[in-house]
């Protein structure tokens, strides 16, 4: 296993915690692992995928709300015309993001550390993209219409038009979900055959079966196992710029004040980065504590994602405080009141909160007790989750509502059943992980038992 | 002419179909044998004269009458019906009424048979207008239209060019009232309580009553119809006077003119017609004047005043200085404008008075900027003799309009400026006395029957007579309306009233002018006009066609045929207009007259005004109207007490407080609008609102301000209190209203109006170019596209635009802009595709007040187009930005990426595609959009082609002036100019080629297709400290 080959000694010898406890053997992590799959149901995931459940359903009650009575149900409104819908949507894309970066990234820069989460990430991103795509189609105003936006031969010969980001966004977004679920499922191939190889009960063993696709762990399978996988890290990779590049072109390609920015791209990357491991974190911690992962996801693990999350926030202020300059220094009066009204306007409390979560609470991983502290990580993040929601409230709602013409100022607030649309994705969201933790290995067993003292053996021999 | 079922299948069968309504049936007659005599029994026993008696059955004492109408017909309550829909949930209901939109795209269409014609009727080609001139009444006042009619549906009114009073011009009352006549909540057939029933049941129990009064010569029947100005309705009143002489006729507008004539009469000595050119004046001083927007005389007014203000076109300049309580279009319109209240304004007349030189006139002292004024005013319209305007406003005191009559003939505009005939009306009366004497006589039992013409008492009558409880007196109660209103609701029987579009009339113009109204359309209903139940009334029941044709005989005399369809082709009568008097001014009885003006009453003062959209609350239940921004303050649907900003400060209201407004014993609760430029002290509330009985657009909507109105004092009134209530009226307005300083200093910095002073203008001709960015010419990255054809362009002239809001209703009706209601226009969500910004530029106690009509621009580089996924919106090969509403999935990104927020969308279903009277009012020229669809302008697109094949069809190509888009079309003011661009000597290419034409938002390089001349205004030199700051030219 060349590809995850890592040198353990040395990292030891510098004398920072490991990645894996050293005790831990191939055969403890499969137990370990699969464990959680074909152990006893505890009550309290019950409960959990209950409760998630019940939130998915304000999803499906907010939707067929929706499509009884259209976008009117929600807050947007002119100038106003895009609302927490087109927030959320970007808001989950970002969060998406932290799963190909630590895949697909990190596996080619070698971070072994990412093999703990990788998965776990993955999942997240599938599941974020899932609740992001939900609003682009039911945000339109007839989404019984959206597969216009594909082209597709029809009889009236009409193609999307090209020139507008939208149509690149459809692209960007559904070729980031293909390649990661592709990358997501490939990743999976062995372990999902280390389940049917352990399952008990003949129909799951089955079912494990067919996805494994005939796997038996042979030196040709592992041989093109490894091909693949470098393959489609090496695919993902670009969409991970891409993908919210494109996003930000939504935005940027347009010549409103506030939106028309040529730092988008970078800044938006960085930002869904930021968001993506603080989410992450948000998950991990939990799940690390109930299903006793220490072993596997150790305080090096957080303590580099709390290093990713200051960098990325780091990078973010700098694409706040060029917005700020860049509207001073351009000179230009609409500019320039975006700017002002921005931060004194009737929405400031947007963008202090923005700057406390953002910018201020990220801070506290300069020190390195907060950094290797399950608490203040956890603190932290849940900062930027709200504080990267903020930005794009910022963004979409703060600069559309008083933009060129004085005459059409407005103002915008999400009613309750933006509110719930958001809050049934949640739902969704928390549905899909726990049904995830339940039915596939949320660790990367293979992955895990190479980077183990004695995966390393066997991968030496 | 007229156009008689030629309607689609369906249509009458709407009415036919509906349960609930019934033809005329036979219906077992009751005794009227019997009746006469148990009535002269009761007449003839003691008191038996005064006893009254309520109906017909509790005449005769049949209890099975009862039962047996009700057998007949099943119960219909119209109440039930009118009231069932709050506009609330109108609103709401027509969000849900589609429900599963997206199913229904793939349900299979209802099957309809269609039946061609076998012989295809002359000139009626489906999709082809046919264009019919008529005229319609506000008020009692013509105005020449020329309405469009689609299939025999009349779908839109524009003005008659050639109408010698409105000359082509229409407001927004006219331009509303095609939907008035499809108001599904109108009356629809004769009803007596909440029974439906026959005419001949009608006329059958009215016959032995008026039998009983004409024995009694008359004494005890009332009339009260609305101001009158037609011969016909007025020789269907001489009529019945004749068989009833004693019968009392009480003429009630609720915004009547009383004042005006009062103040002709102390002048002239007689009450008369004043009309003023203002083609010819050069300078003129309005005291509380609304000319350009009140009164029967604003269309032309404002007309004949846009002419002197339109400098492209090489006009000489005209300057208006206004006082004013209230800002209104015409302080708008201003070049030097102060606020006063009626003291205020009085004091200033009298000082401008005395130094014109009036006999008798003791100064009054006005205080601060109007102090300023009285020296530069006086020697301004001095300088100007026989070329200048004093005008009062119509609801200003008589004495201070009889001073202003005094003024002219001090300055010799008497004969030039301003001219007096005999008053339109057909019979001059004094509404309000007359109103207060018929209520006396009512509550004192005097009264046996009272026909309600027309008119609504129960509702605007003022607070103080009390009408709803005198009305209880009468014995007979019979109200001819076009609705179930609070009048008709207290009434016995209803009579459904004809629309103006579907029965025959007449009317007469401010200047005398007649014309004949026709039908463009059968009744959609069982209704008749006001002149067929008055000629039942007088004994001689006749249709309304024999009526005015009866009428006409007389007017027109030989070779009657000929004159008749030559007056009916033309929209009027030519050379009918009223002789001009010659004018003296009675000095004695001005200047006695004036000492009383102007007496400072103690506390806040009342201003009542009519509203901009619902008028007198006739227009109520007609949503455009309704949803109408008001001009000055861009409240929709509801009034509000109108507030200076120090008044404000003083109490410590803020604008949504509401308040309780309270004058003497009555009160109405409102909520506070602080009005920058509004006078100190003054309170201004409009009238019109607060309807219980509208219909379900106008229940409920506002609050009734004719609560607070006294019949001595209609208009202004001392003493009025406001007094917290806690709590708070958020008023949907389409503009926001806070933080106007910053709006002011933004508007200034982005250059959005563009104004300077025509002294400026004269001495650098390319001052505005000079303001803004400038862009250089080739800047964009991609080659534009040349036009070979056509390249249709709009310029809007600011300085002559009054913000009339004309051109949003005419746009409306004839886009088919749906209504959103409150809710949804306090969430931003109007629909009007053309809209008029205001901007205040100055002192918040007395701004300039700008008007901007904004609809889409058809921009070159239209951002719009660039960001919509599946190509919705797109150029044409003509230059127009074209929306495909077939195509567009609403992303909503184009209105997000427009600058100009000129798109709108329909977030919910906003069009009523159920209620069957209202398909008629459709054009069916333009796409009803369903819910989820962007839409904007695109200049009247409809009427382009409209034009394109007329002209086709003569190999020509489409002449200037030949499309007129519908705002332009509509304008009083004239001031758009609508064509091609390719065409250098079209209207539009030599006003774009204008010194003053720039581009909204010149620097974002988006080459919008619209463009606006600057706003030239002509201040007084003399008065030039009073703040001629040009902050559009920072």
């Amino acid at each position: 296993m060349a590809l995850l080959e890592v040198d353990v000694q040395n990292k030891e010898s510098l004398g920072k915690p490991l990645f894996i406890d050293p005790s831990e053997t191939p055969e403890s992590i499969k137990a370990h692992v699969s464990g959680v799959i074909f152990g006893r149901t505890y009550l309290w995931w019950v409960v959990a995928l209950g409760m998630s459940f019940s939130v998915l359903s304000v999803l499906g009650f907010a939707l067929t709300w929706l499509l009884i009575k259209g976008v009117g149900i929600w807050g947007v409104n002119v100038p106003v015309a895009w609302g927490f819908a087109i927030i959320n949507f970007v808001w989950w894309i970002g969060i998406g993001h932290a799963g190909t970066l630590i895949s697909a990234i990190l596996l080619l820069l070698r971070q072994e550390w990412r093999t703990s989460i990788n998965r776990f990430a993955e999942a997240m991103t599938l599941f974020a993209v899932s609740c992001a795509g939900i609003f682009p189609i039911f945000h339109t105003g007839r989404p019984w219409l959206a597969f216009w936006m594909l082209p597709y031969p029809n009889s009236m010969q009409l193609w999307p038009q090209f020139r507008s980001p939208l149509i690149w966004d459809v692209f960007a977004v559904s070729t980031y979900f293909t390649i990661s679920i592709v990358f997501w499922f490939v990743g999976l191939i062995p372990d999902l055959a280390t389940l049917r190889d352990r399952a008990t009960n003949p129909v799951i063993a089955r079912i494990y079966g067919i996805f494994a696709l005939g796997w038996r762990g042979a030196a040709d399978h592992w041989n093109n196992y490894e091909r693949a996988y470098l393959l489609l890290a090496g695919l993902s990779t670009p969409l991970v710029l891409s993908v919210h590049s494109v996003v930000s072109f939504d935005f940027a390609v347009a010549q409103l004040p506030g939106w028309h920015a040529t730092i988008f791209p970078p800044y938006f990357v960085a930002g869904a980065i930021y968001a993506g491991f603080a989410m992450v974190l948000t998950l991990m911690i939990p799940l690390r504590a109930i299903f006793n992962l220490h072993a596997y996801i150790t305080q090096r693990h957080l303590e580099n994602m709390g290093k990713v999350m200051l960098v990325t926030g780091l990078i973010v202020g700098y694409g706040y405080i060029t917005e700020v300059f860049m509207a001073w220094y351009s000179g230009n009066v609409f500019e320039r009141y975006m700017m002002y009204n921005r931060i004194f306007g009737p929405y400031w409390w947007a963008f202090w909160a923005l700057i406390l979560c953002n910018i201020a609470a990220p801070q506290l991983m300069w020190i390195k007790r907060c950094r290797t502290s399950v608490f203040w990580l956890f603190f932290t993040s849940q900062f930027v989750n709200v504080g990267m929601w903020l930005e794009r409230f910022v963004i979409v709602v703060v600069s559309l509502h008083r933009e060129f013409l004085v005459s059409s100022w407005g103002s915008y607030m999400g009613t309750r059943w933006d509110w719930a649309l958001f809050i049934g994705t949640m739902g969704l969201f928390a549905s899909l992980t726990f049904i995830f933790i339940r039915i596939l290995p949320a660790l990367a067993m293979t992955e895990i038992q190479a980077i183990s003292a004695e995966g390393k053996k066997v991968a030496h021999h | 002419m007229k156009i008689l079922n030629q309607l689609p299948q369906e249509q009458p069968a709407s009415a036919a179909e509906d349960p609930k309504r019934i033809g005329p049936a036979e219906l077992d007659p009751v005794d009227v044998a019997m009746l006469r005599s148990r009535l002269e029994e009761e007449l003839g026993s003691e008191g038996g004269a005064d006893k009254v008696w309520r109906s017909l059955e509790e005449l005769s004492g049949d209890p099975d009458f009862d039962e047996l109408v009700q057998r007949e017909f099943p119960r219909y309550a119209p109440q039930d019906w009118q009231d069932g829909v709050s506009r609330r949930g109108f609103v709401q209901l027509a969000g849900a009424s589609l429900g599963l939109a997206g199913l229904t795209a793939c349900t299979r269409q209802p099957r309809e048979r269609i039946v061609p014609y076998v012989e295809q009727p002359e000139n009626l080609v489906p999709g082809k207008p046919l264009f019919y001139a008529t005229a319609m009444a506000i008020a009692g006042y013509g105005i020449g239209v020329i309405a469009e009619s689609q299939m025999g549906r009349p779908t839109k009114l524009g003005g008659n060019p050639g109408h010698p009073w409105t000359e082509g011009a229409t407001g927004v009352f006219i331009q509303g009232e095609t939907l008035n006549l499809y108001d599904p909540d109108r009356a629809q057939s004769l009803t007596r309580g909440d029974r439906i029933l026959p005419w001949d049941a009608f006329s059958a129990e009215l016959t032995p009553t008026l039998q009983a009064i004409e024995s009694l010569g008359g004494a005890g029947l009332a009339l009260m119809t609305p101001a009158i100005t037609s011969p016909t309705t007025k020789a269907q009143i001489d009529a019945v006077r004749q068989r009833f002489p004693e019968v009392r006729w009480v003429q009630y507008e609720p915004v009547h003119r009383d004042a005006f004539y009062e103040g002709s009469k102390i002048a002239f000595g007689e009450p008369l017609e004043v009309r003023y050119d203002f083609t010819k004046a050069d300078i003129v001083l309005s005291l509380d004047s609304d000319f350009l927007a009140a009164g029967p005389g604003a269309l032309r007014y404002a007309r004949d005043f846009s002419a002197r203000r339109r400098i492209v076109e090489g006009a000489e300049m005209n300057r208006l200085y206004v006082v004013e309580s209230t800002p209104t279009e015409t302080g708008s319109a201003a070049d030097h404008r102060a606020p006063g209240s009626s003291a205020e304004i009085a004091d200033f007349a009298k000082a401008v008075a005395a130094k014109l030189g009036v006999p008798g006139v003791v100064a009054g002292e006005p205080h601060g900027e109007l102090a300023s004024w009285v020296d530069a005013v006086a020697s301004d319209l001095q300088a100007h003799r026989g070329s200048s305007v004093v005008i009062a406003g119509e609801s200003a005191e008589p004495g201070l309009q009889a001073l202003a009559h005094a003024m002219n003939g001090a300055l010799g505009n008497l004969g030039e400026t301003v001219t007096g005939s005999d008053p339109v009306v057909a019979e001059l009366s004094m509404q309000g006395e007359d109103l207060a004497q018929l209520v006396r006589e009512m509550r004192d039992g005097k009264i046996a029957a009272l026909f309600a013409l027309d008119c609504n008492p129960v509702y605007d009558a003022p607070a103080d007579l009390d009408f709803a409880s005198a009305l209880e007196r009468v014995a007979l109660k019979v109200q001819v309306g076009m609705y179930q209103d609070e009048t008709a609701d207290k009434c016995d029987w209803q009579v459904a009233k004809s629309h103006a579009l579907e029965a025959w009339g007449d009317v007469r113009s401010m200047d005398g002018t007649l014309s004949i109204v026709q039908p463009l359309i059968e009744p959609l209903y069982q209704t008749r006009t006001i002149d067929e139940v008055l000629s039942l009334v007088a004994g001689r029941p006749s249709s309304d066609y024999d009526l005015v044709r009866a009428t006409w005989q007389g007017e027109l005399g030989d070779s009657f045929e000929d004159a008749w369809r030559k007056t009916l082709h033309d929209g009027f009568l030519e050379g009918s207009a009223e002789a001009v008097k010659s004018l003296i001014v009675d000095d004695t009885a001005v200047s006695e007259e004036s000492k009383a003006i102007g007496g400072h009453g103690e506390g806040l003062e009342l201003q009542l005004m009519p509203d901009g959209g619902v008028f007198d609350g006739r227009f109520a239940n007609n949503g455009w109207l309704m949803e109408l921004p008001r001009s000055i303050n861009k409240i929709t649907w509801d009034n509000a007490a109108i507030i200076a900003p120090s008044t404000a400060e003083e109490a410590g209201f803020k604008t949504n407080d509401v308040v309780s407004v309270s004058m003497g014993d009555h009160s109405i609760d409102l909520p506070v609008w602080v009005q920058p430029g509004q006078a100190a002290g003054t309170v201004t509330v409009h009238l019109g609102f607060g309807r219980e009985r509208a219909g379900r657009v106008g229940n409920g909507v506002g609050a009734n301000a004719y609560h607070l109105r006294d019949s001595k004092h209609p208009w202004r009134h001392h003493g009025v209190e406001l007094a917290r209530t806690g709590r708070q009226r958020k008023l949907a307005t389409t503009q926001t209203h806070f933080n106007l300083d910053q709006q002011d200093e933004q508007a200034s910095r982005r250059h959005l109006i563009r104004h300077g002073t025509l002294e400026k203008y004269k001495k650098d001709p390319h001052f505005v170019e000079h303001m803004g960015h400038h862009v250089p010419e080739d800047s964009s990255m991609f080659k534009d596209w040349e036009y070979t054809s056509y390249k249709w362009g709009m310029v809007v002239d600011l300085s002559s635009c009054t913000g009339c809001n004309a051109c949003i209703i005419s746009c409306q009706a004839e886009n088919n802009i749906p209504v959103v209601g409150y809710e949804q226009v306090l969430n931003g969500r109007e629909m009007h595709w053309l809209r008029i910004d205001r901007y205040y530029n100055g002192d918040l106690d007395n701004p300039k007040i700008h008007h901007q009509p904004v609809s889409c621009m058809q921009c070159e580089r239209a951002p719009c187009e660039l960001v919509c996924p599946v190509g919705a919106t797109v150029h044409d090969e003509e230059g127009i930005n074209t929306m495909v509403y077939n195509r567009c999935i609403g992303t909503r990104y184009c209105s997000n990426n427009c600058p100009y927020k000129v798109r709108r969308f329909n977030f919910l279903k906003y069009n009523d595609t159920k209620t069957p009277v209202l398909k008629l009012a459709r054009n069916p020229n333009v796409s009803v959009r369903m819910r989820g669809v962007m839409e904007k302008c695109t200049y009247c697109i409809q009427r382009i082609n409209y034009a394109r094949i007329e002209a086709k069809k003569e190999d020509r190509r489409i002449r200037d002036g030949e499309v007129r888009t519908a705002c332009e079309e509509a304008c009083p003011a004239d001031c758009v100019a609508f064509g091609d661009l390719n065409d250098p000597e079209s209207r539009v290419s030599q006003w774009r080629a204008h010194d003053t034409n720039y581009e909204l938002l010149h620097e974002l390089n988006v080459a919008p297709r619209t463009t606006y001349l600057a706003k030239i205004t002509n201040p007084n030199p003399a008065l030039v400290g009073d703040a001629e700051q040009d902050h559009g030219a920072h």
